[in-house]
């Protein structure tokens, strides 16, 4: 690729927009302010799509590095570079950025019109857009954990978008103290290997940490607990991007993350944000692979172990964006796993088709909202007729995320689950289990939502910056799997032949049908059978309905173990030992104030008897003592 | 000739130093105790003739701080009686004791 400086404009131009509207938009851009951010980003997708093609046409995958900036330099050798990476998975998560930022930003157009704050909305979704296009170009750890921070805090501004409302706002905080909690897992894990690979360059550090190398041989000697800095390092990383990607225990943010407005959910808490813990990992990908198993497979169990669990919640829950966030959680629980499994190609290619499919969903669920002004699965039912564009996209978006061939799903479910087979039969059945459980509550909302009461009311029409977006992603959704990926994403870099589809596509496919036809069965008319499933597995249909009451466990541990144990004690010395110094040196100053001030009696003759007697004490000095 | 003795002139100036502090203590009315404030710094006045025409008899030192000090006296005359003036206006009365307002 020749001339590739251009690059740095992909992710300044939704900076320049963010600083535009945030400086401007409220008082001069007001109305300007939708079509600014959106046309800034349509350059910005221009400009990625460009890259990719240019990228992915010369066939040789290699790293390449268009821009470096040194910025904070310590010591020789080791400084902090603001760098572009060039590789596969950067290329093609700066399309998938771009691109359904693009249609976010177009949808948003109408969906958000005569919010008071529409140039503050763009303002904050052209920040996000900077930032997440800067942590997937990142070439340096530490300018990844800058960025890191800067999508988690976009994140929270969008999250507490309505921050009149008292739920959104303790989202908003949520989110925010549990992203931060895991993101300085991710600091300390940094700073472990960058301390011992002695770089913060993530290029060179996998150059060192996977050949034999002294900082290789020093990282693995050292050893903490029994387990090795490398290790060590690894997992805290990988605590990190659990945390932002919402894994297994950290992902209780993510489901009240849905108090945001649609159109971000769809955009940050659907297709990109939350997909950046799975990039971290695949971007040390070599470092994990060549660390050995250990490290692996924690990655491994706790993606396998969110996606189950977030598949069964999803099956009880009846707020749809809810339902939709538990799938969303699934979802990345596959990518992980199948990380873990050392299906670098299947994770990153199920990265790609899930975008489409589940920014769809979302979009679709904005729609359907708007329309029926809730929530609530009992409120819908029936919008097939009025919104046709919309059940279509949804129907295609449910049989892409449920794996049915032909649609994007299906094929990237195939690698993971054949990544799985490869690795860990254990992992493999669960993994088939979820995909039936996928296609299950992705049918009984499909069903709930158009199917299980009559229709009533007149069709809307849906606003063509509305139906555009919907359309594209449903396009991509349809036909994203079709792409050999495996030729373009490999974990060396080398281009790999697609396998095809073989009959191991049987068993997946056929329990998807399963999952359809039980939720057809249970949801397509209004009945009392979902009542009667629930009373047949009622304690374990309750214990899921409560989410496996893991909100109540950190509840239990905040309130009762670190307020008890750690936040009273402290309250106790900062009241009485702290404040009680303070608050002495106040007193003692008080009552000698008091002792002292009649002195300032307001009596011109008092005054002047003070001033001889410091003149007759002068004197005295002067005569008596200084002679 | 004879002469008064300088101790003579300094036990009358110290004498009037110490009725004028003596008034500027007990007086309650500020017009006296201006008058006490003229009557110390005649006795400085007096010690400061006393002094040039004992010990130095040849120079004139003295005698120009003591017409310095006449003229600042007058001069500060000038400025104690507006002060009292205006403390009358707010007052009703030029007693030191009711202006004792700037207090804690």
């Amino acid at each position: 690729m020749p001339n590739t400086a251009y690059i740095i404009l992909i992710p300044l131009l939704p900076l320049a927009g963010f600083a535009l509207l945030g400086l401007f938009g409220r008082r001069y851009l007001k109305s300007f302010a939708g079509v600014l951010g959106t046309s800034l980003v349509l350059i910005s997708t221009a400009l990625a799509l460009w890259t990719a093609y240019q990228y992915f046409s010369a066939e040789t995958y290699s790293q390449i590095i268009p821009l470096k900036l040194t910025w904070l330099i310590f010591s020789p050798g080791l400084s902090i570079d603001m760098s572009i990476i060039l590789d596969p998975i950067s290329v093609m998560m700066i399309v998938v950025v771009t691109l359904i930022s693009l249609l976010v930003h177009t949808f948003s157009l109408g969906y958000m019109k005569g919010e008071t704050r529409y140039a503050t909305y763009y303002a904050f979704l052209n920040l996000f857009t900077f930032s997440m296009l800067g942590l997937v170009l990142s070439g340096n750890l530490f300018e990844t954990y800058i960025f890191w921070e800067l999508v988690g805090c976009s994140s929270f501004l969008l999250i507490g978008f309505y921050f009149d409302r008292p739920t959104a706002v303790a989202a908003a905080k949520k989110a925010f103290i549990v992203t931060r909690f895991a993101d300085l897992g991710f600091l300390v894990g940094i700073l472990i290997l960058s301390f011992h690979a002695e770089t913060l360059d993530i290029r060179t550090l996998i150059g060192r940490l996977t050949a034999p190398s002294p900082q290789l041989t020093n990282i693995t000697t050292v050893s903490f607990l029994g387990i090795s800095a490398l290790s060590w390092g690894l997992v805290l990383v990988f605590i990190g991007g659990a945390g932002k990607s919402a894994m297994f225990p950290l992902h209780i943010w993510l489901p009240d993350a849905m108090e945001g407005p649609t159109p971000v959910s769809a955009l940050i808490h659907a297709a990109t944000m939350v997909v950046a813990g799975v990039y971290l990992v695949a971007r040390l990908y070599p470092v994990y692979a060549h660390a050995g198993p250990a490290v692996l497979d924690v990655v491994l169990y706790i993606g396998a172990l969110s996606a189950l669990l977030a598949a069964i919640i999803a099956c009880t829950q009846s707020d749809i964006k809810r339902v939709l966030a538990y799938s969303t959680m699934s979802q990345i629980g596959y990518m992980m796993f199948a990380l873990g499994a050392h299906g670098y190609t299947a994770s990153m290619f199920h990265l790609f088709t899930h975008a489409f499919f589940k920014a769809l969903l979302f979009l679709c669920a904005g729609v359907i909202i708007h329309n029926v002004h809730s929530n609530e699965m009992k409120d819908m039912g029936g919008p097939r007729k009025l919104l046709p564009l919309t059940h279509a996209c949804f129907l295609i978006a449910c049989l892409a995320i449920s794996g049915i061939p032909p649609f994007a799903g299906f094929f990237s479910k195939e690698d993971i689950l054949l990544a799985a087979w490869n690795d860990n039969h254990l992992i493999y059945y669960i993994g088939l289990f979820t995909s039936g459980l996928t296609a299950f509550y992705m049918f009984r909302l499909y069903f709930s939502i158009f199917w299980n009461k009559p229709t009533e009311g007149h069709p809307h029409k849906t606003p063509l910056t509305e139906s555009i977006p919907l359309v594209i992603l449903a396009i991509g959704a349809l036909s994203a799997g079709w792409i050999p990926f495996s030729r373009f994403v490999t974990a060396d870099g080398k281009p790999e032949p697609g396998h095809g589809i073989s009959v191991f596509a049987i068993a997946p496919v056929a329990l998807a049908l399963i999952g359809i036809a039980t939720a057809g069965y249970l949801y397509r008319k209004e009945t009392s059978r979902p009542q009667r499933a629930a009373a047949a597995f009622k304690g374990f249909y309750q214990f899921a309905y409560h989410k496996f009451y893991i909100d109540e466990v950190y509840t239990f541990i905040t309130k009762k173990i670190i307020f008890n144990g750690i936040g009273r004690p402290a309250a106790w010395i900062d009241r009485n030992i702290v404040d009680g110094l303070m608050n002495l040196l106040a007193t003692i100053t008080t009552r000698i104030a008091a002792g002292i001030k009649g002195i300032q009696s307001g009596k011109v003759q008092d005054y002047t008897l003070y001033f001889f007697t410091g003149i007759v004490g002068l004197a005295v000095l002067f005569i008596y003592i200084y002679t | 000739m004879n002469q008064v003795p300088l101790t003579h002139i300094l036990i009358v100036s110290t004498a009037l130093f110490f009725i004028g502090m003596y008034g500027l203590f007990t007086r309650r009315n500020l017009i006296t105790m201006l008058m006490s404030i003229e009557l110390i710094l005649n006795s400085v006045n007096i010690n400061f003739i006393a002094f040039n025409r004992y010990l130095y008899p040849q120079r004139l030192e003295g005698v120009f701080f003591t017409l310095f000090i006449i003229a600042i006296a007058a001069a500060e005359a000038a400025v104690a009686i507006a002060i009292i003036i205006n403390l009358y206006r707010n007052f009703h009365s030029i007693d030191v004791e009711t202006a004792d307002e700037m207090k804690f």
